[in-house]
């Protein structure tokens, strides 16, 4: 009784309480500008960001789950006529909950991981406010209070991302990122110019209530696009991403790469699904084409890394790809009326997000603790780490694991359920779709087993073998904080793996809500099943195939034990005669990729291998050299780059001129833009 | 429900008994192609009794993550040969997993053997983990190609369904369906790392792929890791079994006449199958490493473009 009225409570108070929580974590960001240099800086910091981001997590689960009615909220802030909006629905409050779940998990793991922190002024002043921000852009409820805390995260995380300044990487990292940034901003605030029409209806409530005619809402929905897609990592919008994200503090490049590109996917979600409607058939073969190739993009470029950071950073991308994949076929389907199938995609595209920002924020903060355990990020120079890191590597194992969609653990259950969704789309009526989406299933088969073969190189190069360094050969086990953190994380993915069921029923409102259908109920079903189409019979089981694997595991070493034989002894490698103590001799990540840079690289990376031997007698070294281009770096970013660069210095001529060329200027603008204003019908 | 499990179990234990019995089987007809006298048939058994009997020796840098992958594998490959289905189908357990979901298990497998390769440092286990997932980055793709086509001609990814349904006689000719077994052995020999692809019998070569994995492994632990290789490749041969060649295969709650028909019916395949595999081999010559992803492109082009004819022809 007590605890009904309580969570009653909570529900009902929910926004507020969100909102309350944002504030204080602008708050706890001034504490952390006063208490910087203290230790008790960091304690106070993460830990007050811990609490309330819990609590937000708390009370947003709550709300979700509940399935109440939506609430709103208007305080007298932002434009005077406007005020700002706020809403809390159930799109919203599955977003809440995955940032403020990568909120709390990076909290609880910087409690510890902070401790490293060389320049702990430049982070803590800016993490609550990064958190608070993510906040607020899930439920803005107008375009202004949207857009204002869009950008707010992108500066808060802009200066996150160049807190370690020395790097003069990581500069180079900031400065794409803020390019990057203003220009998806720019292409938002047209888009939603564009939605808000004229007389300037800037409340989502309006915006949701006009119907753009078809024109226009393809416009909106390629301005989105490239508003969104440049945030969450989209080909080829992605440049910034593995640049800036490995530069921040781990944990901190766990909420980049594990919750901020989820906020991307959520700003357009809430524009493209709820707020323009009527997106036309064509539209979403715009948005499943570039999500098919970020997919495989996304993993070749993570491939050819040898940074583990990186590494992590473009495989985000593919996993974006993923999460448009669904998003797309939800258009497709939405287009034609398939609203099950619709609620299918959908569904999976939010699992996804979900299951990604688990995944992804665990293998951030274990390259964190690989960071620290021995101040490397570069692959070629780790190894072994097992050893020293057991509980770490145990940790990110699951992560990997998990990332490259392997049954039991929940990155397969969405990937099952897009290729559920794939299935059902020869019944589109539109024969450019019927060409597309198998290509697009091509793709995103080919990048699953992909991405298996990157974490293999992932795990199997830093965790595996022998040290590659001298660093690498002492490495000392993660302090408890970052250990919790990493294996609350690795529970939930294996909870998500095995009782898929749960999550998609609370994926329900939300689907309803934006595609008008949703999954059938999955938990009341025999043995915790999900059957995605019920009329198909098509089934999957995490719970079971987890019990079975564990109990023919378990069996099988009991009776070996029992009834064979236990021994073991330890001697060197066999290696077939020949082993070479020196780590030198074993395959590097570089090497571990090179078949795959041969099959694939060629043709994307224009890869070139050149061997060089000594002459025959000679004893000096033979040299491999390998070049790899970034073929969309170098035919789309470096000439728009080289076109500013001229355009700005054939500009520069306007610094110097007299105080009357620029009154002449000013005249000429204003006579312009009364003469545009005289025309405008 | 009791009778159902007991089927069930029937099968699990099944594809364990027979997985040595047709390595055995398919290394006695190649050595009598080649005139040779051949091991007996039931050597594997032996050969995994004697393994099972040895200790361990462990590389003096092996990992707890070494020690427990061999049971890891095993357990991932055996709960996918055991939904397979094999004399029956429709068995109580079927629905736990569809085919994308068997392929992904084979995956976790394979997944796990490659990171056993690399732990020990050795350049040989490097070698043989890049190139096995450098194979199965092209092979992967190509059978959920496979299965996207048999999908999309039953109506479903359950492969009760789909046996159910291919062995109802309704199927007709479909061009897709004839590029998918031609991908599907493609697949089948590249996936059990057979010749052209990979050379089983070779230990000590540089061409290895799965044995160069293995090297490090020794007792028990190459014991379950053979058993496992074993129980992959009956699971594929029963795969295309059930798909392609249905015949006599028992629907769910026959009796017991209609389960023998089908055990005898799925040996008998099985040994067909297992005879083909062996001719097959002995009249071709090993690839070259980089030859295979060409060899496996194959199977992904026809995997795909069977697929893309399901999508435009349902229409029509």
């Amino acid at each position: 009784m007590v605890s009904g009225n309580v969570s009653s409570l909570m529900t009902s108070m929910a926004l507020p309480a969100v909102l309350a929580s944002a504030a204080a974590l602008i708050v706890v960001s001034a504490l952390g500008m006063i208490a910087a240099r203290m230790a008790l800086g960091r304690i106070l910091v993460y830990g007050l960001s811990l609490i309330l981001s819990a609590a937000a997590l708390a009370v947003s689960l709550a709300a979700l789950l509940a399935q109440g009615a939506d609430q709103t909220v208007t305080l007298p802030l932002g434009l005077p006529w406007l005020g700002a909006h706020f809403r809390l629905d159930a799109l919203a409050a599955f977003f809440l909950v995955i940032v403020n779940l990568g909120g709390a998990a990076a909290s609880l793991y910087a409690l510890g991981y902070g401790r490293h922190e060389q320049a702990p002024q430049r982070v803590l002043p800016f993490y609550p406010l990064f958190l608070a921000a993510m906040i607020l852009v899930v439920i803005a409820d107008d375009a202004f209070t949207f857009l204002f805390a869009w950008e707010f995260m992108s500066l808060s995380s802009w200066a996150l991302v160049v807190a370690h300044d020395r790097r003069r990487d990581n500069l180079h990292a900031g400065y794409v990122y803020m390019i990057m940034a203003s220009f998806g901003t720019l292409a938002l605030l047209l888009a939603f110019a564009l939605l808000a029409g004229s007389d300037g209806a800037f409340a989502f409530e309006a915006i949701r209530a006009a119907t753009p005619d078809t024109a226009l809402a393809a416009l909106v929905l390629v301005l989105v696009l490239i508003g969104t897609g440049s945030k969450a990592g989209l080909v080829p919008l992605h440049a910034w991403l593995p640049l800036a994200h490995p530069a921040a503090p781990s944990h901190v490049s766990a909420l980049l790469s594990g919750v901020m590109t989820k906020v991307a996917v959520y700003a357009f979600v809430r524009i493209v699904f709820d707020l323009l409607g009527n997106v036309p058939w064509w539209g979403s073969m715009a948005v499943l084409a570039l999500a098919g190739i970020t997919c495989v993009m996304g993993v070749l470029y993570a491939l050819m890394q040898h940074d583990l950071k990186r590494l992590l950073a473009y495989h985000t991308v593919e996993n974006i790809g993923i999460i448009f994949i669904g998003l797309g076929l939800a258009l497709a389907f939405q287009a034609y009326d398939f609203a099950a199938a619709a609620a299918l995609a959908f569904t999976a595209a939010l699992l996804h997000v979900l299951n990604h920002s688990l995944f992804k924020n665990l293998l951030f903060l274990g390259s964190g603790a690989v960071l620290t355990a021995t101040g490397e990020r570069d692959m070629e120079r780790l190894g072994g780490l097992i050893h020293g890191m057991p509980l770490t590597a145990f940790a990110f194992l699951i992560g990997c694991i998990a990332i490259s969609a392997l049954p039991p653990l929940n990155g397969f259950v969405s990937e099952w359920l897009t290729f559920q969704a794939i299935l059902l789309s020869p019944d589109l009526p539109s024969w450019g779709l019927r060409f597309l989406v198998p290509a697009v299933g091509a793709l995103l088969a080919l990048s699953a087993a992909l991405a298996a073969a990157c974490f293999v190189k992932a795990f199997g190069v830093t965790f595996l073998g022998r040290p590659r360094s001298k660093a690498a050969s002492r490495p000392r086990e993660t302090d408890a904080f970052s250990l919790t953190s990493m294996f609350a994380l690795a529970g939930l993915c294996l909870l998500a793996g095995i009782l898929p069921g749960y999550f998609i029923d609370a994926l329900a409102p939300v689907a309803k809500a934006m595609v008008g259908d949703s999954m059938p109920l999955q938990s009341d079903l025999p043995y915790l099943s999900i059957f995605p189409i019920p009329s198909r019979g098509i089934s999957y089981n995490g719970l079971l195939i987890f019990v079975f694997m564990a109990a023919a595991a378990a069996a099988s070493a009991a009776l070996i034990h029992g009834f064979a034989t236990r021994g073991a002894r330890r001697g060197p490698a066999w290696d077939c005669g020949y082993p070479d103590p020196r780590p030198e001799t074993q395959y590097t990540a570089s090497s571990f990729a090179q078949p795959i840079r041969r099959v694939f690289g060629t043709l994307v990376f224009r890869a070139r291998e050149d061997v060089t031997m000594p002459p025959p007698g000679s004893t000096g070294p033979a040299r491999m050299t390998v070049r790899l281009s970034d073929v969309l770096w170098d035919t789309l970013y470096a000439p728009i780059g080289l076109a500013v660069e001229q355009i700005a210095g054939w500009l520069n001529a306007l610094q110097f001129l007299s105080i009357r060329h620029y009154l002449g200027f000013v005249l000429a603008a204003l006579v312009g833009l009364l003469f545009v204003l005289a025309l405008w019908p | 429900m009791i009778p159902n499990i007991a089927v069930q179990a029937v099968q699990m234990l099944l594809v364990l008994a027979l997985a040595p019995l047709l390595i055995g089987f398919v290394r006695l007809i190649k050595a009598r192609l080649v005139a040779r006298q051949g091991p007996p048939l039931l050597q594997p058994y032996r050969d995994l009794i004697r393994l099972l009997r040895k200790e361990v020796v462990l590389a003096n840098n092996a990992s707890w993550l070494f020690r427990a992958i061999p049971y890891l594998l095993f357990a991932a490959t055996w709960v996918a040969a055991a939904l397979v289905p094999t004399f029956a189908y429709g068995l109580i357990f079927s629905w736990s997993a569809d085919l994308i979901a068997i392929v992904a298990l084979l995956g976790t497998a394979r997944f796990l053997l490659a990171l056993a390769g690399l732990d020990i440092g050795t350049s040989f286990g490097g070698i043989g983990s890049s190139r096995e997932v450098m194979f199965a980055t092209i092979a992967e793709p190509a059978m959920l190609m496979i299965v996207f086509t048999l999908a999309l001609i039953v109506g479903s990814t359950q492969l009760s369904a789909m046996a159910a349904f291919l062995s109802s006689g309704h199927v007709g000719i479909h061009v897709s369906l004839g590029m998918a077994v031609i991908a599907l052995i493609i697949v089948a020999i590249a996936e059990n790392a057979r010749i052209p692809v990979d050379n089983p019998a070779t230990h000590l070569e540089l061409t290895m792929v799965h044995e160069a994995m293995i090297l490090e492994y020794s007792g028990r632990h190459l014991a379950l890791i053979d058993l496992s290789a074993d129980l992959k490749l009956l699971l594929y041969l029963s795969l295309i079994a059930c798909l392609f060649v249905p015949w006599g295969i028992a629907p769910p709650g026959a009796d017991f006449a209609a389960f023998a028909v089908g055990a005898i019916a799925y040996i008998a395949k099985i040994a067909a199958f297992g005879f083909m595999l062996a001719v097959f081999e002995t009249s071709i010559a090993k690839m070259r490493v980089f030859r295979v992803p060409d060899f496996l492109g194959v199977a992904l082009m026809l995997g795909l473009l069977a697929t893309l004819l399901m999508f435009v022809s349902r229409s029509l």
